[in-house]
């Protein structure tokens, strides 16, 4: 009973919070509330017995890529309102455009048979740190590998294009 | 089945589906750079709902070294993309796609 109540106070905040990020005029406040949507989401980790995945979840997002977002907009020094000179026009048409994607999508998942497996259901384990890490290093070696050169690319890409003597 | 009390696999695929539509149409909604990268973070994480709860479903953990994945790659793409925009702002003093549409056909 407990879980399901959270279940549905975790859902609310997220879709609302991420409703606010698209709609606050403020950078700033769109950070914030992003933010609040993956603590969020890190709760629903929770709930699914993904213990260590909410734990990288609020390491990774809440610390590592939205400090870079807030970072970015107090270094370039955005954080003021922005006046949108989208015309009112265009704003109608992407959330129609988008209810539109809703509404496809939601008919797909309306239409899923109920999944039926139960004999694996009780294996609640799964997602601690110990089983996580067999699998990984296990079947998912060279991926994992891989992983870590995109990442070097990526630091060194980033360091490269932020020089400032770049032509 | 149930995931949770009273709480099924839809379930979890409706608040995916709502917060990836939410990515898509702010993507569309907005203008400034940043906030269109930040939908991409929420369409990512919306994904990564769904991988996890199938992952619960099946009782095994590949899904959640997919989410792994996606969190590599998503943390790859946002250093990389903010860099991109440091320069852009550096160059043009805007992150505005109004303005940044070089590229545009």
């Amino acid at each position: 009973m407990l879980t399901e109540y959270a279940f549905w106070f975790l859902s609310f905040v997220a879709i609302f919070s991420a409703l606010a990020m698209i709609f606050s005029k403020n950078p700033v406040y769109s950070v914030l509330s992003l933010i609040l949507t993956f603590f969020a989401i890190a709760g629903h980790y929770f709930l699914l017995n993904a213990q260590f995945l909410a734990a990288v979840h609020i390491i990774v997002y809440a610390g590592a890529i939205m400090v870079l977002f807030l970072y970015v907009i107090m270094m370039l020094n955005l954080n003021r309102l922005e006046e949108d000179k989208k015309s009112t026009w265009m704003k109608f048409l992407s959330v129609a455009a988008g209810g539109l994607l809703l509404f496809v999508l939601l008919a797909v998942v309306k239409r899923t048979d109920e999944i039926t497996i139960t004999a694996q259901a009780a294996n609640s384990d799964c997602g601690l740190v110990e089983n996580l890490g067999k699998v990984l290093y296990n079947d998912y070696l060279l991926p994992f590998e891989l992983a870590s050169i995109l990442f070097l690319g990526a630091m060194v890409g980033a360091v490269y294009l932020s020089k400032k003597e770049l032509a | 089945m149930e995931l949770l009390p009273n709480v099924t696999m839809n379930h979890y695929l409706l608040v995916s589906v709502i917060l990836f539509v939410i990515g898509v149409a702010g993507i569309l909604f907005r203008r400034n750079a940043i906030i269109m990268f930040m939908c991409v973070e929420l369409m990512l994480n919306a994904v990564n709902i769904t991988l996890v709860a199938f992952s619960k479903v099946w009782g095994q953990s590949d899904a959640q070294v997919f989410v792994f994945f996606i969190m590599v790659v998503a943390a790859a793409e946002v250093a990389v993309g903010l860099a991109i925009l440091m320069m852009l702002y550096r160059n043009m003093h805007t992150t505005s796609t109004d303005v940044l549409d070089k590229l545009k056909w």
